[in-house]
């Protein structure tokens, strides 16, 4: 490689190159060795009927929808788009298939795949009018966001649809070789999606279309096509997630399934390092972020911190990952820690 | 400035560097993509903190900590792109922070009385109230400068102000100059354009690799030796590669060569109105026209990167729908943009991934990616086409204007195209990158590939053309070869009133 006089401005104080997915597991480091510690009772983890129980499974139990909706969502983030929608679509899709096998008996594995469809369909209705109609992505999916829900809401006739199937409960409540089976789930998701990003184009063309999108229109490069993949997936991510939720409390309940979780989804991929501008998919960081969201609601519940507060300290929590992960503000703390002034110029007279 | 020292890690961007600009003066900063003018620039503005020397102005002792406080202080700085609010209006951006008040909140009607006699000043009459955003680029730049030296400004910075404006414009804009320079403010001015250079200024300083090769005085310095001082070369060697121009035109391309591209009556509302090429391998086509005349245009046509309303594109003999670029890239097109930044580099992703973009598709038909592949092609390129590099890995951003358009070349020329469109390949570069790049243009139509070259530097594209079509006003208004071929026959066609010299169905059938 020439380094000749052309050598480039780098900015000053170039950064440690580190890889980009270790702040946050810093941070999921830092939050498990605490509740290790102080919290009792956390790394307690018991075998009963074949299958693991305690405060560390549940992280991965009860956070699965999050993890799922947040492999979709990292994609859609990875183009500079955002999918609010991925919280009502759940409802819709625990509300499709509960509705199919309670009034129509429909088989479990029909019933989940059309509430999979379903939920995919949505996705892709994002898509389309992201990239045809051309509505501004948060616009666009605030649509869902609101139609999503009302649909499922006529769909069931407002009403929590009850149902008693073992084996779509599984899907929630069963274990595999003594694990929830919704780890399962996420694995598979995780691992499939990190594998396409890796192997095949979807990762370039994501990240290109993110990082600028009329250079990637010029080289050729399918700008709408994965558009509407990104929103069609981050619809079936969803679809998933909904099935995981409505087998886990055998009912599918159309007014909270799903509540919020697409603001929790957004968290945990900002947490994980993807720039809201676009760009990089940092899938596995991701992945950690949703883990630490989920790890932080259950270590405060179980030291008996009051609703209110839970939120507020998960507020907190996100703002010290997120300047953790700045270039700038570490910059910033450094200076100050080594020079005891905020930034390094000389003074003014 | 005395004795600057600037160090970046790996980088000694400023070595004992002083510099000088008296009151009433134009000085021309000059020099090589990274030889340090931005970084000078930077460190007198308060951007970057210094690591050795002093800054002293109007005799005392100097320091900014940021570029509002250099401003605070009198020295304003005008950027390359417009650094304005677009969506504000003129007045609103003239004003911005330093509005007039009353007991009542903004005084409005000063706000706009002092943007019209602001302007006034130098001779632009616009609507005060227009959005910003909804002028000429060349008139926001102008409101730009109205706003540097309406805050007290001794000395302006002008870094780059030409590149985006045509020869009106930069008429205009040197009038300008002239005026300041009549009211005692000191002017440093950083172009590429030599021409404007002696135009314009008083004294010259020229850096080169971070040192100084040279303060001069314009009226005393041959434009070659200027040249050699940028360089670094002696001045037998600068010649050889001045006039090496005039017989470098290769040879006229043998109208037996296969035809690959040929437009038959195509064009777009609002672009350019219908035009006829034809473009055979092995020959570089020019086209020239002032800014906004539909050179642009064209070229995005016939690489279908906006659609034609009429007319049919034929490439290598087969009718090109020209809906999406991905079809003209199939068959064999590619286009380097005229607009670096907005159209060519995905910033953030490194060198490697940059360059393989367009190649992905050929590699694999699944879809499938290597890296390792992707890497070797890269290092290729890297090392044919001489891109100054630390690693692959380097996000494209960190690499300087000429690096990033080589790397822009390098990721067609991977793809195997048979016909290149060049839109403007040396806007913003150094004449050393410039030099290379019309090397490689010549190199290129001789392995038999056909390039069509657009540039508003005269003397390059008259240089390098073995034809030469010439656009006024969104038509194709001429077309010039062989002997007819000349600076003089380009300017008379482009000044020639409308309607005179027109070929009839705008272009050649």
């Amino acid at each position: 490689m020439s380094t000749g006089p052309e050598a480039p401005a780098w900015s000053p104080r170039r950064p440690l190159r580190l890889p980009a997915t270790v702040w946050p597991l810093l941070a999921l480091a830092a939050l498990l060795a605490f509740n290790l510690i102080w919290t009792p009772g956390f790394a307690r983890v018991e075998v009963r009927d074949g299958r693991l129980f305690g405060s560390l499974v549940d992280i991965f139990q009860n956070g699965a929808p999050v993890m799922l909706l947040a492999v979709g969502m990292t994609l859609v983030i990875a183009t500079a788009g955002i999918d609010l929608s991925v919280g009502s679509v759940m409802a819709l899709g625990g509300t499709v298939a509960a509705l199919l096998m309670v009034e129509h008996g429909c088989s479990v594995g029909v019933a989940a795949s059309a509430a999979v469809a379903a939920a995919t369909l949505c996705g892709l209705w994002n898509g389309v009018t992201v990239t045809f109609v051309g509505l501004q992505p948060i616009i666009a999916t605030l649509v869902l966001l609101v139609a999503g829900r009302g649909i499922a809401q006529a769909l069931s006739g407002d009403q929590k649809i009850r149902f008693e199937e073992p084996t779509f409960e599984f899907i929630g409540n069963g274990a595999v070789a003594g694990l929830p089976f919704p780890v399962y789930l996420v694995a598979t998701a995780v691992v499939l999606t990190f594998l396409a990003l890796r192997w095949t184009v979807l990762g370039l063309y994501i990240e290109a279309i993110g990082g600028n999108a009329r250079a990637a229109r010029l080289c050729g490069l399918p700008v709408h096509g994965v558009r509407l993949f990104v929103y069609a997936f981050s619809g079936f991510c969803a679809g998933v997630a909904g099935l995981v939720a409505a087998a886990d409390i055998k009912e599918a309940d159309v007014a909270n399934c799903g509540l919020y979780l697409e603001l929790d989804a957004i968290l945990a991929v900002v947490i994980g390092g993807t720039s809201l501008n676009g760009g990089r998919p940092r899938l596995i960081g991701s992945l950690i972020g949703a883990v630490i969201m989920q790890t932080l609601t259950i270590s405060l519940q179980m030291r008996g911190v009051v609703t209110e507060h839970t939120l507020i300290i998960k507020a907190v929590v996100v703002v010290l990952v997120c300047l953790l992960q700045s270039d700038a503000a570490r910059l910033f703390c450094r200076t100050a820690l080594t020079r005891g002034r905020g930034l390094g110029y000389p003074p003014r007279r | 400035m005395q004795g600057i020292h600037k160090r970046f890690p790996g980088v000694h961007a400023l070595d004992d560097v002083s510099f000088e600009v008296r009151a009433g003066e134009v000085h021309a900063l000059m020099g090589q993509n990274g030889a340090g003018k931005s970084t000078l620039i930077k460190v007198l503005t308060g951007v970057h903190p210094r690591d050795g020397g002093s800054i002293s102005f109007l005799g005392r002792p100097f320091h900014a900590s940021s570029p509002a406080d250099a401003q605070r202080q009198g020295i304003s700085t005008i950027y390359q792109e417009v650094n304005l609010v677009p969506t504000l209006s003129v007045a609103e951006n003239l004003s911005l922070g330093q509005a007039p008040r009353r007991w009542y909140g903004i005084d409005w009607r000063s706000v706009r009385r002092q943007a019209r006699e602001r302007l006034a000043e130098f001779g632009l009459r616009i609507d005060v109230d227009a959005a910003l955003g909804s002028l000429p680029v060349a008139i926001q730049q102008m409101v730009c400068i109205a706003r540097a030296v309406a805050v007290q400004a001794r000395l302006l910075i002008m870094d780059e102000p030409t590149s985006s404006l045509d020869r009106q414009e930069t008429d205009r804009l040197f009038e300008i100059i002239a005026r300041l320079k009549a009211r005692g403010v000191g002017i440093v001015f950083v172009t590429h354009f030599l021409d404007q250079v002696y135009r314009v200024s008083d004294r010259i300083t020229v850096l080169r690799n971070g040192r100084l090769a040279g303060s001069f005085d314009a009226a005393r310095l041959p434009r070659i030796e200027l040249v050699a001082h940028m360089l670094g070369k002696s001045i037998e060697e600068t010649t050889a590669l001045e006039s090496r121009g005039s017989t470098a035109r290769g040879p006229q391309a043998a109208s037996a060569a296969p035809l690959l591209l040929s437009a038959r009556r195509l064009g777009r509302r609002g672009a350019v109105e219908p035009f006829s090429l034809e473009l055979r391998a092995g020959e570089v086509l020019g086209l020239a026209g002032l800014l906004g005349s539909g050179r642009t245009e064209t070229a995005r046509l016939l690489f279908a990167a906006d659609p034609a309303d009429t007319g049919d594109l034929y490439v290598g003999g087969a009718r090109l729908p020209g809906r999406h670029p991905r079809e003209a890239i199939a068959a064999g097109l590619a286009l380097c943009p005229e607009d670096r930044k907005a159209d060519g580099i995905i910033p953030e992703m490194s060198v490697r991934e940059n360059i393989a973009l367009v190649v992905q598709r050929q590699l694999s038909r699944l879809g499938l990616v290597s890296r390792r592949r992707h890497a070797e092609i890269a290092e290729e390129f890297v090392r044919r086409m001489g891109i100054a590099t630390p690693d692959l890995n380097r996000p494209v951003k960190t690499l300087s204007g000429g690096n990033q358009q080589k790397v822009i070349l390098a990721r067609w020329l991977a793809s195997r195209p048979q016909l290149l469109i060049l839109d403007e390949p040396t806007r913003g570069i150094d004449v050393g990158a410039k030099a290379e790049i019309e090397r490689l243009t010549d190199r290129l139509a001789a392995e038999g590939l056909g390039v069509l070259f657009i540039s508003s530097e005269l003397d390059e594209v008259v240089r390098r053309s073995h034809r030469l079509i010439v656009l006024r006003d969104r038509r194709h208004v001429g077309e010039l070869a062989g002997n007819d071929l000349s600076e003089e026959a380009v300017m008379n066609l482009i000044a020639a009133p409308a309607g005179q010299g027109d070929l009839d169905s705008g272009g050649r059938p």
